[in-house]
Formats: C-alpha cells, sequence, structure tokens
C-alpha cells in the first residue's frame, strides 16, 4: 500500500492546496478531475512547503500532494528531483548549502568546505548571489525560515547549525538614479516608498493611458537586461495587441554566477517593483501578476511578500487600483534551486508545476507564455526602469547613454576589487571606469569575466571598451547580466573554468541531448586539459550545442570555455 | 440497440464530447486502449462521471465519482430521466419524431424520485440531479458501459435504462453523442457479428425469419434449423436436465470462467463427449477428450476481427503454427470434412467473401479495401460505402428513415443474491490491468505490478475483522467457500469487497458466484454475490492447505 501522510504533514499539504480533490461523501462521492488538475500549478509550492517544514519530502506526503491535485506520483517526484532546494531523500534538519561558485570558491569557500567536509549537513551550491560578500553561505531549517550567511566563516557556519540566528550584511550600491532609494528608506514603509516619490509614476501611467505608455516605453530605447536586450516596448505593443486575459510575470530567478542586483534591488527597494509591475500590466491591460524568485533570496523573498501585502492592503493592488479600470494582483512564487528556469519558457513551466525544462519556440510569450496566456516577462532591472521612463518620459530616457543603449545600467562587481558591490553608470562608460569606480583591482588585474557563466573572458585590454550593447556586439562579447567579475594573476583559472564546465553539467536540464551529453564532455575536457585542452573537440562540441539545444543553456554552455582557451587561459 | 449489436459511435468521437458517463466500467484497467481515447476527450474538456461501486483506477480520473451500490443502476438511471423530463430537458422534438413508447416510459421513472434513488443507490440526490443536468445540457455526450452493467440477472433491463437516456436527451445518432458498450477482446464484436449468437445469422440476422433464413440457405445451399439454439447458460442448464451430453468448446474456459463454477465444473465432467479448441490446455481443456490445439489468431493466422466502434481490420500471420497446431478455420472446414459436408478448404479471404454475400453489412469490404482503407467500420453496404462512423443517423433524418426507437422502460430489481445477516458482505469482482479473464493468456507472462489473487477489502472493514495485508480470510457465499489472502485497498467502502477474475488455481472466486442469469442474455449475476468473512487464524490446518494451494 501506498505510503501515507502523518498528521503534521497532512497539515502542511492542506494549508498549501486548500481545494483540490474533495471527498463529499466517503466511500460515495469524490470530486476532482478538471477543477482539481487545475490546481497543478500548486505543485512545487505544495512540495516546497513540505521541504521547508518537514525538512524533506517524505512519500507519504507526496501522495498527499499527489491525491489532492490528481498528479501521479511519478510525476510529482519527477518534480521534486528535478530541483536543487528539495530533497527527496531524509536529510538532517539543517543542512548548510557553502557556495564553491567561481567567486566564492577564491576566498575561502573551498577552504570553509574542506572544514567542515566531514559533516552531512553541508553540501556545496552553485553561486548564491552574495559574490560581494564572499564565501556565502544558505542554510535551509525544517520548520524555519530559511537564511543567507555573508561573509560565512566555520564559526558563524556552525552556530547556525546548531539553530542560532546568523546576522547577514548588506550589499555596497552606487546609484545613479535607480538605486537611490536604496538604504536611503525603510523597504519595509510603503509610506516611506511613497514619500521618496513612489506611485507617482503609476499615477501618472493613469493618467497617460495604457496605448501612451506603451509608446513612451518604445520611445525610450529600454532593452531588456536579463542578457537577450530585446526592446521592451516591442514586447509589450506585441501583448496588448492578444486577446485577454494576459499575465505579467517578473523574472526574479536570479541565477547567473556572479549576478546580484536584482536581490538587492528586491531587498532595498520592493515597492519599486510592486510598481513597475502594476504599470505593466495596465499597459498590456493584464490581470493577473507573477513574481519568480530565486530560492536561493529568502531575504529579497520576505522583502516582496510584506510588499504585496502593503500594496494590497493600501488598494495599490487588488480591485479597481487607485479608484482606476484596473484590477490587478501578484502571486509570489519561489524558485527551488534550478538555474535553468531562469530561462522565460522553463520559468513558465516550472510555475505551472511541470518540471523547468524550457519550451520550444514559437510560440513565443507574446502569443502563449504562462498558462498559454500571452504574457510580459521581464526582469527586475528592466521593470525598474519603467517606472523613470512613466514620470520622465520616453525621450529623455532615450538622451541618457547611447542611441542604442538608453539609459543607466546595474553592473554587479565581484571578484579582486576593492569595493565589491552594485554599480549603476550610464551606458557609455568602460569597463575600466567600472573597475576604478569600485576602487580598482584589488591587487592586480589578469583578466575580468563579464557576463557571468554564459559570458565571456576579456583582459586588461578591453579596459577602454564601452559597456554598451553594441560596442559589446562588435567585440564579439556580451554584458549578459552585467556581471564584472575580476582576477588577479594569482587566481587558478583552470580551476575556475573547469568550475563553469561542472556548472552547466549540473545545470543542464537534460531534455535536449546536445546539451545533456555535451556539458559533460565540455567538463571532461577541460578537466584533462592541464597543459593543454583539446580545442578542436571543445569547438566541436560547441556547435553540437549551439546548432541542437533548444535555449540558451545549451548556446552558451562552452562560452566561457572557449574564451578561456582563446586567450591562453587554460 | 435498435437492431444492431454494436456501439453507436467511433472512437474519435469521445474525444470530443462534452459529457462523459462512464457507467460499471474500469475502463483503465480491463479496455486500456479505449481509455486512452477517453482521456484525449477529458484533456479536451469533457467533464466525466465515473459510476462504480469502487473508486477505481478510472474513477481517479472523474470530475465526479459515484460510488453506487451494486445492481441499483436501474434506479440511477430512472430518477436522472425524471430530473430530465421535469426540467424540460428532455429532447422533445427528437422523441417525437424517431421514438415510440415516451409515455410508459415517463410514466415508469416517474416512481424514481430523487430520494427513492439516494435510499437504492446510496448516491445523494442532489449529485444524481448535477449529473443528470450535465448529461441532458451537454451538446454531445456519451455512455459508456462494460460488465458492471452486464453481469447482471437483468443485464438486458441495465442497458435499455441506458439506452433509454440516450433517447430522452437525442444523444444518439448524430457525431459526438452515442452509447459505447466496450468489448472486453479485440473480437467480441466481431463474434457476434459472424453469428456466434443462439439467435442470430451472420451480420445480426434473426435466424427465425423465414425470409432471411432463405435466402442464405439459397447461398449455403444448405437448410439452416429455423429456431434459435441455446446460449451458454441454457447449455448448463440442458446438461443439468441430461438434454445435453457432447460438447465443441471454441477458445472458452467455462470450467474457469463460469458462475458456480464447482456446478459448472461437475456439469462438465458429467458429459459423454467433450471436444476442446484452444491455444492452451485450458482447465476446461484438461477435462475435454478431444483436444484440437488451434493458433494463436492475431499471430498465426490470416483473416480480420472487429472492435468495440465496429471496425473490421486485417489481421496478418506474422509465424508459423507450433507443432500440430493448426488455424480455426482449418480445423472447423477438416472436421466438416469429416462428417462429409464437402465444404472444401477456402482461404481467409474466400471464406470472408462468402460472408460479404451472407451478411449484406459487410458487402463492401473486400480484402484490398480493408487494407487500403486502415479498416472499415460496419455497415458498409458496397464497394462504395465508405462505412459509418456512428450509426442510427437515420433516427434524425426527416422523416425517419425505418422503425422509429423505442423507449423500453425497465424496473428496478435488487440482485439476486440477498445480503443477510449471515452473508452481509457485497462480493463484486472485475478485472486488473495486467491480467485478462482467466488468466489463461495473460499468467504466463510476468508482471511487476501483478497484484495476484486477492480478497480487496475497506480499510475499515480491515479494522473489523481485524486483518492486515497478506491475513487469510475464509470466504464464504451461499455455493461454496474459499480462502484468500486480503489486500487493504481504500477504494472500497465499508461492507463490499473486490476480487479478480484472473487467479482460479490461488482465488477461485466464481466458487463462490451466482449463476442467476438474464433471460434475454443468458449473462450470470457475476457482479453481485453474498459473503461471509472470517479470519483465518494462523497455523491452522487450513491455513497450511490454502497455502499449498496458492504456492501451486
Amino acid at each position: 500500500m501506498a505510503a501515507e501522510a502523518t498528521t503534521a504533514e497532512r497539515a502542511v499539504v492542506e494549508r498549501a492546496v486548500a481545494a483540490g480533490e474533495t471527498v463529499e461523501v466517503p466511500g460515495r462521492v469524490v470530486r476532482g478531475g478538471h477543477e482539481a488538475r487545475s490546481l497543478r500549478h500548486l505543485l512545487l509550492p505544495a512540495l516546497a512547503a513540505l521541504q521547508s517544514e518537514i525538512g524533506w519530502v517524505t512519500p507519504g506526503g507526496l501522495n498527499e500532494v499527489c491525491r489532492r491535485l490528481v498528479v501521479p506520483p511519478a510525476e510529482a517526484f519527477g518534480v521534486a528531483s528535478f530541483y536543487a532546494l528539495i530533497s527527496t531523500e531524509e536529510r538532517p534538519p539543517i543542512v548548510v548549502h557553502v557556495c564553491d561558485d567561481v567567486a566564492c570558491r577564491q576566498s575561502g569557500g573551498s577552504d570553509l568546505l574542506s572544514d567542515l567536509w566531514d559533516r552531512g549537513d553541508v553540501v556545496t551550491t552553485p553561486c548564491l548571489g552574495l559574490c560581494d560578500r564572499r564565501p556565502a553561505a544558505f542554510v535551509q531549517r525544517a520548520g524555519r525560515p530559511d537564511l543567507t550567511i555573508a561573509p560565512a566563516t566555520v564559526d558563524n557556519l556552525i552556530s547556525a547549525l546548531d539553530g542560532a540566528e546568523v546576522r547577514d550584511h548588506v550589499t555596497f550600491v552606487h546609484s545613479m538614479n535607480l538605486l537611490a532609494r536604496i538604504g536611503a528608506i525603510d523597504p519595509g514603509s510603503l509610506n516611506d516608498y511613497r514619500s521618496a516619490g513612489g506611485y507617482l509614476a503609476l499615477s501618472r501611467a493613469f493618467d497617460l493611458g495604457a496605448a501612451v505608455v506603451v509608446d513612451e516605453i518604445k520611445k525610450s530605447g529600454l532593452k531588456g537586461r536579463g542578457g537577450a536586450a530585446f526592446p521592451t516596448g516591442i514586447k509589450w505593443e506585441a501583448v496588448a495587441r492578444e486577446p485577454a486575459p494576459r499575465i505579467v510575470v517578473c523574472n526574479a530567478d536570479e541565477s547567473e554566477p556572479g549576478t546580484f542586483k536584482d536581490r538587492v534591488v528586491m531587498e532595498g527597494d520592493p515597492f519599486a517593483l510592486v510598481e513597475a509591475m502594476t504599470i505593466a500590466a495596465f499597459a498590456v491591460g493584464a490581470s493577473r501578476g507573477y513574481l519568480y524568485v530565486r530560492g536561493e533570496y529568502p531575504g529579497a523573498t520576505s522583502r516582496m511578500i510584506a510588499a504585496v501585502e502593503s500594496a494590497r492592503a493600501a488598494g495599490l493592488l487588488g480591485e479597481s487600483i487607485l479608484g482606476s479600470d484596473l484590477s490587478f494582483d501578484i502571486e509570489i512564487r519561489r524558485g527551488q534551486g534550478a538555474y535553468i528556469c531562469g530561462e522565460e519558457t522553463a520559468l513558465f513551466n516550472s510555475i505551472e508545476g511541470f518540471r523547468g525544462e524550457p519550451r520550444q519556440k514559437p510560440p513565443y510569450p507574446v502569443q502563449s507564455g504562462l498558462f498559454n496566456r500571452p504574457t510580459v516577462i521581464n526582469n527586475v532591472e528592466t521593470l525598474i526602469n519603467v517606472n523613470r521612463i512613466v514620470l520622465e518620459g520616453g525621450e529623455a530616457f532615450a538622451a541618457i547613454g547611447t542611441v542604442e543603449s538608453s539609459g543607466t545600467r546595474l553592473f554587479c562587481l565581484s571578484g579582486d576589487v576593492v569595493r565589491p558591490g552594485v554599480y549603476e553608470v550610464e551606458f557609455g562608460a568602460t569597463l575600466g571606469d567600472l573597475i576604478d569606480l569600485a576602487g580598482g583591482p584589488e591587487s592586480d588585474l589578469a583578466s575580468v569575466l563579464l557576463g557571468g557563466a554564459a559570458g565571456t573572458f576579456v583582459g586588461a585590454e578591453h579596459l577602454d571598451l564601452p559597456l554598451t550593447f553594441e560596442a559589446a556586439r562588435a567585440a564579439g562579447i556580451s554584458l549578459g547580466s552585467g556581471v564584472v567579475m575580476v582576477f588577479n594573476s594569482t587566481r587558478d583559472m583552470h580551476d575556475v573554468v573547469r568550475r563553469v564546465a561542472r556548472f552547466f553539467r549540473d545545470e543542464s536540464c537534460g531534455q535536449c541531448v546536445p546539451c545533456r551529453v555535451g556539458t559533460v564532455r565540455v567538463e571532461e575536457a577541460v578537466a584533462r586539459a592541464n597543459g593543454g585542452v583539446d580545442v578542436a573537440l571543445i569547438d566541436d562540441l560547441d556547435r553540437a550545442m549551439k546548432d541542437a539545444s533548444i535555449c540558451g543553456l545549451g548556446h552558451t554552455a562552452a562560452s566561457v570555455v572557449r574564451s578561456a582557451i582563446s586567450r591562453g587561459l587554460i | 440497440m435498435f437492431g444492431a449489436g454494436g456501439g453507436t459511435s467511433s472512437f474519435e468521437e469521445i474525444e470530443h464530447a462534452n459529457v462523459i458517463l462512464l457507467w460499471g466500467s474500469n475502463a483503465r484497467a480491463a479496455h486500456p486502449i479505449f481509455f486512452h481515447h477517453l482521456l484525449k476527450g477529458v484533456h479536451n474538456g469533457a467533464r466525466l462521471y465515473c459510476i462504480d461501486p469502487r473508486r477505481s483506477e478510472s474513477a481517479r480520473w472523474a470530475d465526479v465519482w459515484l460510488g453506487i451500490d451494486v445492481g441499483s443502476d436501474i434506479a440511477l438511471a430512472n430518477a436522472m430521466a425524471k430530473v430530465i423530463i421535469e426540467r424540460d430537458l428532455h429532447n422533445r422534438e427528437f422523441i417525437d419524431r424517431a421514438t415510440t413508447g415516451f409515455e410508459a416510459y415517463a410514466a415508469t421513472v416517474n416512481e424514481y424520485s430523487l430520494d427513492r434513488a439516494a435510499e437504492i443507490t446510496g448516491i445523494p440526490g442532489d449529485v444524481i440531479e448535477e449529473m443528470a443536468i450535465a448529461y441532458a445540457t451537454a451538446d454531445m455526450a456519451q455512455i459508456c458501459w462494460t460488465l458492471g452493467i452486464t453481469e447482471h440477472h437483468n443485464a438486458t433491463d441495465n442497458v435499455l435504462a441506458l439506452i433509454s437516456l440516450a433517447l430522452l436527451t437525442g444523444h444518439v445518432g448524430r457525431y459526438g453523442s452515442g452509447l459505447a458498450p466496450l468489448r472486453g477482446q479485440n473480437n467480441v464484436q466481431g463474434g457476434g457479428d459472424m453469428g456466434a449468437i443462439p439467435n442470430k445469422l451472420p451480420g445480426f440476422q434473426d435466424v427465425e425469419n423465414d425470409a432471411i433464413r432463405s435466402r442464405i440457405e439459397g447461398i449455403w445451399g444448405r437448410s439452416i434449423p429455423p429456431k434459435r439454439g441455446w446460449h451458454l447458460t441454457q447449455m448448463f442448464e440442458a446438461m443439468e436436465a441430461g438434454m445435453l451430453r457432447g460438447l465443441y468448446v471454441i477458445g472458452e474456459n467455462p470450467a474457469d470462467s463460469e458462475a458456480d463454477v464447482n456446478h459448472a465444473r461437475k456439469l462438465l465432467a458429467g458429459l459423454d463427449f467433450l471436444v476442446v479448441q484452444d491455444i492452451f490446455l485450458t482447465r476446461t481443456a484438461a477435462m475435454a477428450d478431444v483436444v484440437f490445439s488451434s493458433a494463436a489468431d492475431w499471430c498465426e493466422s490470416e483473416g480480420t476481427v472487429t472492435n468495440s466502434e465496429r471496425r473490421v481490420q486485417r489481421v496478418r500471420k506474422a509465424l508459423e503454427p507450433p507443432g500440430e497446431a493448426r488455424t480455426d478455420l482449418s480445423i472447423i472446414n477438416h472436421l466438416a470434412g469429416a462428417f462429409g459436408g464437402g465444404w472444401g478448404y477456402p482461404s481467409p479471404q474466400e471464406a470472408w467473401n462468402e460472408l460479404r454475400k451472407v451478411s449484406p453489412m459487410h458487402a463492401g469490404m473486400s480484402y484490398p479495401r480493408l487494407e487500403a482503407m486502415g479498416g472499415i467500420q460496419w455497415p458498409c453496404w458496397d464497394e462504395s460505402h465508405p462505412g459509418e462512423k456512428f450509426i442510427h443517423h437515420r433516427l434524425w433524418e426527416d422523416p425517419v428513415v425505418g422503425d422509429p426507437a423505442p423507449f423500453i422502460p425497465t424496473e428496478w430489481v435488487a440482485p439476486v443474491d440477498r445480503l443477510t445477516h449471515d452473508y452481509p458482505y457485497r462480493l463484486t469482482t472485475g478485472r486488473y490491468l495486467d491480467d485478462f479473464n482467466t488468466g489463461v493468456q495473460s499468467g504466463g507472462f510476468d508482471s511487476p505490478t501483478r497484484i495476484g489473487g486477492m480478497l480487496d477489502l475497506s480499510p475499515e472493514d480491515a479494522k473489523r475483522l481485524a486483518v492486515g495485508n497478506g491475513d487469510l480470510l475464509q470466504v464464504s457465499s451461499r455455493r461454496g467457500s474459499i480462502q484468500v489472502p486480503v489486500r487493504i485497498d481504500e477504494s472500497l467502502r465499508g461492507g463490499l469487497v473486490f476480487m479478480s477474475v484472473h487467479y482460479a488455481e490461488s482465488a477461485d472466486v466464481n466458487q463462490l458466484t451466482i449463476e442467476a442469469w438474464d433471460p434475454k442474455s443468458g449473462t450470470a449475476e457475476f457482479k453481485a454475490t453474498a459473503v461471509r468473512l472470517e479470519r483465518v487464524e494462523p497455523g491452522t490446518a487450513a491455513e497450511d492447505m490454502i497455502g499449498e494451494k496458492v504456492g501451486v
């Protein structure tokens, strides 16, 4: 007989899935079917609730979720086992995830791990988005909220494992405009936000009307900051033309190694994101919004939950916002540890309760996105620009930066620089300007990783490179998600590249064979490469993954390795 | 129904229906191919109501599961009809033009109030009402059923009650709406179509109709007995009366499959002469005086089969039969030759072409057409006819072609085997996914999910009887008593127990079942047996004995 849920597990599942299959009359009438199956999108939240409350997804708990949602247990197990933060095997109640990714492994991450290695409750994790305060750790605690620790030490990790609350530090921020409120106002106070100019943009948007807002965004030349640099106005216009109901999704699954700007925005200025999503909803005529936050960001998540609740209580979300015709609300979903879910269609599948595997495109999200509805999906940084554009006008925004790269850009400086943090600069600033702004290299500058694990290495000869979309494109590099990670000449670059290769092997969802097999082969080739890498093999694998993978993960999986080879780093 | 012995609709149509009533069928386990079509319908948005005493695997897909009491289906159907009529949801125009007998039917169903139906069926009246309204107001609706409807002493009445619902609402004879009796094997339909029914010649032509008989006698050059024969249950009665002394059994295993099987075995053993033709040495074959070992029809012979959507399909020979085995056609022809029949030895195609002359509804189905069209659905009157996706569209023509369809009122009658203080549990039977009927064809294969011969018991009864999984129970009916290990199954409610029909060796359920049978169809009431359950204490002699038996 199938494993039964305990009373505690049943209570957890009941809180996560209030409806679902119901026994109307015991032994006589059960209602389920379409109605219960339509709640499939609650699968991941329900599994996450078990993980968070019970400490792991027990067979009994899984069966209870499946019974309520009418999902075959094998399928639900496939979903549970897809995510790194969900365990389908019994684990200690407190587990520490120590980051051993490229930034953290340089400065203590690896040492921490070797000191704590024999403990069953310490595991490694890819980048936690806390690179400015390396080394970083993330703690899962059964029955209590998750937390992050940065910088982590053996002492504070052991006290966290003993159940103590450990204080986290804050990220250094350099603002020109977008980050002005961060550190200046109480991020938990809607009043503070409003007295610092918050919600003026939404009022102005209502005054302008939806079509004009879309037009202003188009005029601004705003391009997506998530990495693909797609013009935001065009996307919104396309969605507005599709039939209702339409959906707005904010992609806050910031998982590119070396990236932490979206976390800083959500932690420090959460209402700005709520306001921007509301404007997006007004502009395209959407009634539902989803904010998908990376699971390793417990601080940002609780800030956003609080902000959404305050906004709802103040009538800034819900029915007839500010007395207008707009009815819109935001649901927050937590990722559960999967880099691939930052890919927009994988993110949709994740919200819908399926494995976070990217979808074949077309159809594009603007026609058929979340729940197969026309969907605007934008990154956090992209969205907060919207508030400014609505207030100042598209033309004023377009005048900032360069013709092709308008506005300002958030860069995440980490590695061997004096003052790591998030730096907002006008498009056109050079790589050298940026590093100078961060106090210069900590010792010397041997190479810089731009764009994260999916990016490229550059060197001192690129310090004059303007960090614009067009200049980067001409130089054959990508700004990606704004990662600028500096390495000095003492760093073991072979070790760094090998970690990146392992990252892709771990994070490939496995759906496309070239990527599933290719990422393993790349890692093997890098591992063998001490003193001479098989360039032809890497090129071959890269071509196969570019040609025959359906998403960007496979397309970029060998990019760092190839640039390291061409720069002679490995 | 209405003179044609087959389902009205195509598999394709259920994929587009808006409402599906799956009634007395665990199709997910017993008809998995059909269930795929049904699921496509569900995925396309159809609301699925599943009427089954057990919350079966199929019921788990349902929007609403109605856990009906065994054998109370007519009360449910009649109460639905009363709701539909009272709410004026019946299709008056269709009823007026295409049916007869509505007034009498309406008067009968008027006696089935929701309260009364709730009392008989155990299903709350508001749920019955909801299903009735959903069915009546659907654009396209299908009723699918299997043995939960037909393995009762009043099987035909059960079917008529469902047919009447379709007539009442006009859910028959048009695309997407229909009645789908699911066939349990790939060629049950074909067997009936070919005339392997005591009162029918091939193509459902009445053997007692002189004009039909004389036409076919003309083709065959032989006279045909003018009276119908016996069906299986009547044959056993004739054996008991000493009127039937010899039996020729083809591809059937009555020594395991008959209700009250101890009695049936006695009768088979008392025959003067028993011939069995089968691909396995079944329990019945082991009793026979002569066994003809036949080829497996699906891979060792040429021919056709007909599925539940009336589609005749070609079967092709892939292997030579092993040893001395021969095809059924060859055995029968040789037998006829030995009797002096002089039929010769026609090939499967020649035999088929003869059938096309005899049965008008198969006339247009040449082998080349069957091959080119991927099978053809009867009726197919000539070689230019494409076959019929759904039948009875004549009822929608203006004026109606042929006879109108009659409403035949039916009354609910309780199962014959009454529940009493001594026999308080209702035992019903069915199939598991991994096995087929008496297990002759499936028992030789391993399956990772095979459960084996068990008595499925509700958690509450298990608690009351103080038994756990694997414990032995003595299960006794008014006819027999067997020992079976228990499997606790939460799909059952208290008072209801279930056994599969697959394991005569270890769990010989038909020692318990009742031979009460439907006079119109000859089907026995396998689905409703009254039993008593007693715990077998570990270490008793009885348990040792059953242990050996299970180990066989």
